[in-house]
């Protein structure tokens, strides 16, 4: 077990695309670390260049104390589990989690056990003697999780692992990679798109875009206080509300047309405003605050999602579009008009041209 | 197909039955000629059905050396060197064409579209169309009248290389990444992973290579001299010379049977493999 | 073309490659190279001694009315094979793709004579179309046509190409077979609810979807035709009578080892080679366009 010390870390392809643009995280031993983005924000190629399956253009990596940035993938001590598994067809489960192993001089005897203790962690006993393709989706994830278990790394590298696996297995599997992970201890760096796989994994999230980082913390911290609108609207679902604001005589207005009912107290002429689904409330169904922001919605459609849901509408002019969600079945005819509100200390305030995260200081008066 | 209708459908079978029949009526006179006595095959019209010297006309086929006063290998003899031939062609093309395809699609080296592009001309080059100069060069050095000769100027391919290439080409990179997180090199990979995954490939082409080995025919024509050298293929020629006197069709066509015979039961045999080794060979 | 992950360079990837690349430059490149070279030259038979030419070689042959016949007929023999060969072939897998049980054991038993070396084929036919002897020979003499391929040029060019085509066509019959079974059970099904009936789908929807096939088998036929039947035109004929089935191929062979004209048979060498690269050139524009599909 080890830590891993990403410092700025680029890399630069041949036809001078920039997948990584400078990168830097320091994970602790024993820490989960999810990143989590778009694709295309370089997080792939971010995990493949700690496996050593890319070349670092710039930077230093450390796994421990071990300056890895020219070391073999096979020298590094990690192992990683891959999207589409990349079980060896030919061989038996056995054989695909003795291989690692063998190459590395392994004994037999020690071979076996190892095998053998894996495949009981993961539930796979009597699969050993089965070919991959004999397996269904889950349990050749297992496989592949018992490949990377076996060799006892530094470091377990995910990539995507689940994405190939039917709904109600990725969350079984999500939780079980938790628990394997906690239990074993093992250091652990995994690259997914999905930020609910994400938030639930992680002991820190690295959200990344274009191949920078946009933010690193703790699942909580990124959805209580994202860094920027990226982040505020990739993590959550449905994403956060934005609404962009510019003042005028003392008045916030969107788009420079409809008032908007906020306080805030800053000097900034323009600003975007930002308040995620469930932090609205429609006051015809709740208790009236006093504070915060006020406007009116105008509906164009309800989803219900079983427990609660998703009112959609347009408000000002009906140029922004927002989403509220409510608990319950409701029912709202299109073109109904709803006053929504939320508290002062549930909206989030961004720079208009950066996009990053502004603290308002003790801001948001009492309107 | 979609519509009942008994008619069409029986005289599809009829059809096909017919081709069948069409396709294979030469083979059939062939072996009827072959169970038949030189003096019954004198006789016009010749039989249509099987006579009862079968085993006779195979052993003198197998065994004599002597035809019509002239020398030559017996069957037995020349099946064997055919079957080298045949055997050597083929393994040595797989075995050649697997290494470069490797080299090809997984490393990348300085010279790398030079060697590509040197293979694939060698589509363009049939031993047909470089007939005298291939063999003054075999001559040069040395290789008339040998194994070496009738096999290695033969084992360069390009249709080989190219199938394994296409192969490598779908085999999912993570594999390879896998393995090299095993701690596997290059060869390590080749023969632990590429080499059993491409087995069914192999056996394909394995098929149609035997195929081409055993019916060659211009190319020892050209560099055998030696009757001991000569393949079973080969020598039907001489005996229709001979034929042209006195005709001895009953041993004529019992060789040509016993020459025939061993690929097209590779190819029935394994008639799934040579099927899919046709069609991925020409992609 | 290449993996987006390979291995280090070193100089394994050399030694792979080295076999293949010594057997093209020694057996392939080289002689091709030696081919273009004495194309350019004329050898004294006497001295041993040659002189440079320029395309003088080349000249002559084109001036040769011989040679140039036999640049017609090898066209005319190609093109009769391919079409008879296909047009059997696809009467055949059109049959057979009608039918849903056993169209795997029709199969087995057309495909074999595909294994049957070019020579032999020739055997078979020469048996069986013998003058004296053979039994179609003597068939068609029941029904009054005189046979004798020995003597009739027309009637061995006949000859020649019926045992071509017979060979050709098992392998015509799968691709033709393999390209109908691909076509979307769905697409059929639509046109016979529009009113098709099977030989008016056969014509106006699986022909039409089968053109790239047939195309490409088009190009394989011809390729087949110039290149792999000398075998059976020598034991069928041996080029006669009278030169009346002497293509190409044959006459290389004739002019270099019989009559040891090497400037001459260099030069058709080269001409050969450029044909060659030619139908190779439209073989891959048409695979191009394949991918397309």
């Amino acid at each position: 077990m080890a830590s891993i010390q990403i410092n700025n870390l680029r890399k630069t392809y041949d036809g001078g695309v920039q997948a990584v643009k400078g990168v830097s995280i320091d994970i602790k031993d024993g820490e989960f670390i999810v990143l989590v983005g778009p694709s295309g924000c370089g997080k792939s190629t971010l995990l493949r260049m700690v496996a050593g399956l890319e070349t670092i253009t710039d930077g230093e990596l450390f796994i421990g104390d071990r300056l890895v940035n020219t070391i073999e993938p096979a020298d590094r001590d990690i192992a990683m589990v891959f999207q589409n598994y990349a079980l060896y067809p030919h061989m038996t489960v056995y054989n695909n989690l003795a291989y690692g192993l063998k190459n590395r001089g392994f004994a037999k005897a020690e071979i076996g056990k190892r095998v053998r203790k894996a495949a009981e962690i993961l539930e796979i006993g009597e699969y050993l003697e089965r070919k991959p393709r004999q397996l269904s989706g889950g349990q050749r994830q297992r496989v592949a999780m018992g490949r990377a278990i076996v060799r006892d790394p530094a470091a377990f590298l995910f990539d995507e692992p689940l994405s190939n696996l039917d709904a109600k297995l990725r969350v079984q599997m999500r939780l079980e990679i938790r628990k394997l992970q906690k239990e074993l201890g093992t250091t652990s760096l995994y690259v997914t798109h999905d930020q609910l796989e994400a938030m639930t994994l992680a002991d820190r999230l690295v959200v990344l875009s274009g191949g920078e980082v946009e933010q690193i913390g703790s699942p909580i911290d990124v959805y209580e206080k994202p860094a920027s609108t990226f982040v505020a609207t990739f993590i959550g679902s449905p994403a956060m509300n934005l609404l962009p604001l510019s003042k005028d005589d003392n008045n916030w207005k969107l788009d420079n047309s409809a008032v908007v009912d906020v306080k805030l107290s800053t000097d900034l002429a323009e600003l975007t405003l930002g308040v995620r689904p469930e932090d609205l409330v429609i006051e015809e169904l709740s208790e009236k605050f006093d504070t915060g922001l006020h406007t009116a919605l105008k509906v164009t459609a309800v989803e219900p999602v079983g427990a609660e849901s998703y009112v959609h509408g347009t408000i000002g002019e009906g140029s922004v579009d927002i989403v509220v969600r409510a608990p319950g079945k409701l029912h709202f005819e299109p073109g109904q008009i709803l006053k929504v509100t939320a508290k002062p200390d549930k909206l989030h305030t961004f720079d208009m041209l950066t996009g990053k995260r502004i603290e308002l200081q003790g801001t948001l008066e009492i309107a | 197909m979609i519509e009942r209708r008994p008619l069409l459908s029986f005289s599809s079978h009829v059809i096909m039955v017919i081709g069948i029949i069409a396709v294979a009526l030469p083979v059939w006179i062939t072996f009827v000629a072959a169970t038949h006595t030189t003096e019954r095959m004198l006789v016009s019209p010749l039989p249509l059905l099987p006579g009862t010297h079968f085993w006779e006309n195979l052993k003198m086929v197998l065994f004599t050396q002597e035809f019509l006063g002239t020398t030559r290998a017996p069957v037995w003899l020349s099946m064997t060197n055919s079957l080298i031939i045949a055997l050597s062609i083929a393994i040595g093309k797989i075995v050649i064409s697997l290494l470069s395809a490797f080299a090809i699609v997984y490393f990348r080296f300085p010279g790398r579209m030079l060697f590509f592009w040197m293979i694939f001309i060698t589509l363009m080059l049939p031993v047909e169309v470089r007939i005298l100069p291939t063999f003054e060069v075999v001559a040069n050095l040395g290789m008339l009248d040998s194994y070496w000769g009738l096999t290695i100027p033969l084992i360069a391919s390009a249709t080989a290389t190219f199938m394994f290439r296409q192969a490598f080409l779908t085999v999912p990179d993570e594999l390879l990444e896998a393995a090299r997180l095993d701690g596997a090199g290059p060869l390590k990979f080749f023969w632990d992973i590429l080499l059993p995954l491409s087995r069914t490939n192999i056996a394909a082409l394995f098929v149609i290579l035997f195929t081409f080995g055993w019916n060659q025919y211009l190319w020892p024509l050209l560099i055998t001299t030696k009757t001991e050298m000569h393949t079973v293929v080969m020598s039907i020629k001489q005996m229709l010379e001979v034929a042209e006197a006195v005709p001895q069709w009953n041993i004529i066509m019992m060789t040509s049977l016993v020459a025939m015979l061993p690929p097209i039961l590779v190819v029935v045999l394994m008639q799934r493999l040579f099927v899919k080794g046709l069609v991925e060979s020409e992609k | 073309m290449l993996k987006r992950v390979h291995f280090q360079p070193s100089v394994l990837p050399y030694l792979l490659v080295a076999p293949q690349i010594l057997v093209t430059l020694v057996f392939f490149l080289w002689p091709a190279g030696q081919a273009l070279y004495q194309s350019v030259l004329i050898e004294d038979a006497w001295t041993g001694n040659s002189e440079f030419v320029w395309f003088e070689n080349f000249q002559l042959l084109f001036e040769d009315t011989e040679y140039l016949s036999v640049f017609y007929r090898t066209g005319y023999f190609a093109g009769a094979v391919a079409l008879t060969a296909m047009f059997f072939s696809l009467i055949l897998a059109g049959f057979a793709d009608r039918i849903v049980k056993g169209s795997t054991i029709y199969r087995t038993l057309l495909i074999w004579p595909y294994a049957i070396a070019p020579v032999l084929a020739g055997a078979l036919f020469v048996f069986m179309f013998d003058p004296t002897l053979g039994i179609l020979a003597y068939g068609l003499k029941l029904i009054g046509i005189d046979w004798n391929h020995k003597l009739d040029g027309d009637q061995a060019m006949l000859l020649v190409v019926i045992a071509a085509a017979w060979k050709q066509i098992p392998y015509n019959f799968l691709f033709f077979l393999a390209a109908m079974q691909s076509i979307p059970k769905s697409v059929i099904e639509a046109a016979s609810i529009d009113g098709a009936g099977p030989i008016k789908r056969f014509w106006t929807i699986i022909f039409p979807l089968i053109s790239p096939t047939t195309f490409f088998l088009l190009v394989i036929n011809v390729v087949y035709a110039f290149f792999d039947t000398f075998g059976i035109i020598h034991a069928l004929t041996d080029g006669g009578p009278a030169n009346s089935t002497t293509v190409l191929v044959f006459k290389v062979f004739k002019d270099g080892f019989v009559g040891l004209d090497l400037g001459g048979s260099a030069a058709q060498s080269v001409i050969l080679m450029s044909l060659v690269i030619a139908l190779t050139v439209v073989q891959f524009r048409f695979v191009e366009r394949k991918v397309e599909y």
